[in-house]
């Protein structure tokens, strides 16, 4: 199952939003991929995500293999929604 | 010295030098598998250790500090991070210690490289989590060593762990060499109210332990042993920063009513969700400007339907049943998109701006138009159109929302019919034919920035002529006023979201004239309603002479 998703932070996807990311992925035993352009990662590492860089206005795609991942998919389209809150 | 406030306040005491040294690789080679496994479980506890010290952390923690550390208890456990340590120790025979070294090293240029302030600075993050794990291994367990009382923290950065930890009864401010706006510490500082300076660069080498201090952190300044006159008078003044921060911050609850009963509508000009939730958390009662070029400038294409829909959507949401007024696209002038060629002109602030390039690409307005109409039912939404010099232009747009409520409502999708439009008053035609424009719209907003520079023909960017430029000139305060008296004749109400707006001493003058919608930036909303509580409109009324 795969979801696009723009980035709509000015300061794209940084530390805090990303860690939320993660611990969201972690809920769910489905495989959680991030790619962002021809960059891919696992969603279980936080240092991976922020090395990619995202910057706000990107769109990112989310790849979900497994079991709940039409439960993950729900989630992650109300958590990407909500936008990247920082303070 | 000078550097980059990022803390606003002052404070004063002696400092303390923080002297990091840094660790360095020892290069020993493990010599069996032994020695290897020991060092793999060694690695393990040492992330043990450190989990255990951030929890210790939470419990002293605001929100939004859990949430940095929060950050740092997935860093110090990552999976990638320790796949990476542990390659190094099998493969690499490296102690954990050196592993660890290189791999945080590694990661922290990866940031650096970023050319993107804000990830760059999230390398002092991963800097952070490799520091604490080193000093686990090597298990010197000082911990931070003992403060004395009124210190001001000198170092080359502070980790945000450290910021968080540090005892507010004994350090009253800190200074950094690197550093900027966004770091972890800068936020934390902020929030703690502690003041910070950072970014001085090489110069705090002259700071010595003991040196008396003085951090200004509104103005980004230094004092290194300054004069007893200079501690005396820095003294008083960080008497009445905290006199007035606090009773600022105990105005922030209050309605904005005036001593006779008169209550004004205090809004916020906003380009991003967070510029909402500092206006909002500053006392804001709505946004009163929107400005939307951002989406357009952030982008190198034109965002789509859907991304707008989006961002006007989030925006909607967090102001819950608080006005939104959104502006259409306003480029041109000297806010320029690379991926649109405006042409090069001779007088671009009177030339194919604004609305004129909306009601020319009107490809460009509709779909704004769209994702507003559309974000509109999750909110109190209005429309407000930049630039307006004419009946007929209004009538144009007005013309093309129609249509564009017609299509959506022909497609069956969702949107807010009754979303309100209202236009900017910032060329003097527009103030001049006031009356005229009234019938034509739900409401006003008056741009005194560009009203100035019209009226008085004054180009704002000029330094040579920058004495000029006068808002307070008798041609733009009658317009202003001529503009009030005849939107509230025809019944509309009558905002302002120019500088003026923000500008205490213009807001006597402006509750005479009748104004009763104020829109500033954030940071200026508790200044102005301070000033708004305690004036009367009867009085302001009566004192106003033009």
């Amino acid at each position: 199952m795969t979801r696009d998703y723009t980035i709509l932070a000015a300061e794209g996807m940084h530390a805090r939003p990303a860690t939320a990311l993660v611990k969201l992925a972690r809920q769910f035993s489905a495989v959680a991929l991030l790619k962002n352009g021809t960059k891919e990662v696992r969603l279980n590492s936080l240092l991976n995500i922020l090395s990619m860089g995202v910057k706000g206005g990107e769109v990112v795609t989310v790849v979900l293999e497994g079991a709940d991942e039409g439960l993950a998919a729900e989630a992650f389209d109300a958590f990407f929604k909500e936008g990247l809150k920082d303070w | 010295m000078q550097g980059i406030g990022v803390s606003p306040g002052i404070s004063i005491g002696k400092a303390y030098v923080l002297r990091q040294q840094k660790e360095m690789v020892s290069g020993i080679v493990l010599a069996d598998e032994t020695a290897l496994q020991l060092e793999i479980t060694a690695y393990r506890e040492a992330v043990q250790l450190s989990v255990t010290d951030i929890q210790r952390l939470f419990a002293q923690a605001s929100e939004i500090e859990r949430a940095i550390l929060d950050v740092q208890l997935e860093l110090l456990q990552d999976p990638q991070l320790e796949s990476d340590v542990l390659e190094r120790i099998r493969e690499d025979r490296m102690t954990a210690r050196d592993a660890v070294l290189l791999v945080t090293e590694r990661a922290v240029q990866v940031f650096a490289q970023m050319n993107d302030e804000y990830l760059s600075a999230r390398g002092a993050d991963v800097q952070d989590a490799g520091n604490r794990i080193v000093k686990n291994l090597s298990r010197s367990n000082a911990g931070s060593p003992e403060l004395g009382e009124g210190l001001i923290l000198i170092a080359k950065d502070l980790s945000p762990s450290d910021t968080i930890g540090m005892d507010r009864s004994k350090v009253f401010g800190f200074v950094t060499q690197t550093g900027g706006r966004t770091s972890h510490a800068a936020i934390v500082a902020r929030l703690r109210g502690l003041p910070a300076v950072v970014g001085c660069g090489e110069a705090l080498h002259a700071i010595a332990d003991g040196d008396l201090v003085i951090v200004d952190g509104a103005e980004g300044l230094v004092l290194v042993n300054p004069d007893a006159a200079v501690v005396a008078d820095y003294r008083k003044k960080q008497e009445l920063f905290m006199i007035e921060a606090r009773r600022l911050e105990s105005l922030r609850d209050l309605p904005a009513i005036t001593i006779d009963g008169v209550k004004i509508q205090l809004l916020a000009n906003i380009a991003t969700a967070e510029d909402l939730d500092q206006a909002l958390n500053l006392g804001a009662e709505g946004v009163g400007l929107l400005r939307t070029e951002l989406l357009f400038m952030e982008r190198d294409y034109f965002p789509t339907e859907e991304e707008q829909f989006d961002f006007y959507k989030t925006i909607l949401l967090r102001a819950g049943d608080k006005p939104v007024t959104i502006r259409t696209l306003d480029i041109g002038g000297d806010k320029h998109l690379p991926y649109f060629g405006l042409p090069k002109e001779e007088n671009p602030f009177l030339g194919y701006r604004a609305i004129r390039i909306s009601l020319d690409r009107t490809a460009i307005f509709r779909t704004q138009l769209r994702a507003i109409l559309r974000a509109g039912v999750f909110g109190n939404c209005r429309i407000l159109l930049p630039m307006i010099s004419s009946v007929k232009e209004v009538q144009q747009a007005k013309e093309i929302i129609g249509e564009t409520k017609k299509e959506l409502a022909a497609e069956a999708v969702d949107f807010d019919p009754a979303v309100a439009t209202g236009i900017m008053i910032e060329v003097p035609s527009a103030a001049i034919t006031a009356d005229l424009l009234a019938k034509e719209v739900d409401f006003f907003s008056i741009g005194t920035n560009d009203l100035c520079q019209y009226t008085l023909a004054v180009d704002r960017m000029n330094e040579q002529i920058k004495d000029l430029y006068d808002p307070y000139h008798p041609a733009v305060l009658r317009l202003i006023q001529f503009v009030i008296e005849q939107g509230h004749l025809q019944g509309i109400p009558v905002g302002m979201c120019g500088e003026l707006a923000g500008d205490p001493q213009a807001t006597s003058l402006l509750l005479g004239m009748g104004l009763k919608e104020f829109s500033m930036a954030g940071p200026a909303i508790p200044a102005i309603k301070d000033n708004l509580i305690r004036s009367s409109v009867e009085k302001a009324r009566k004192n106003f002479r033009l």
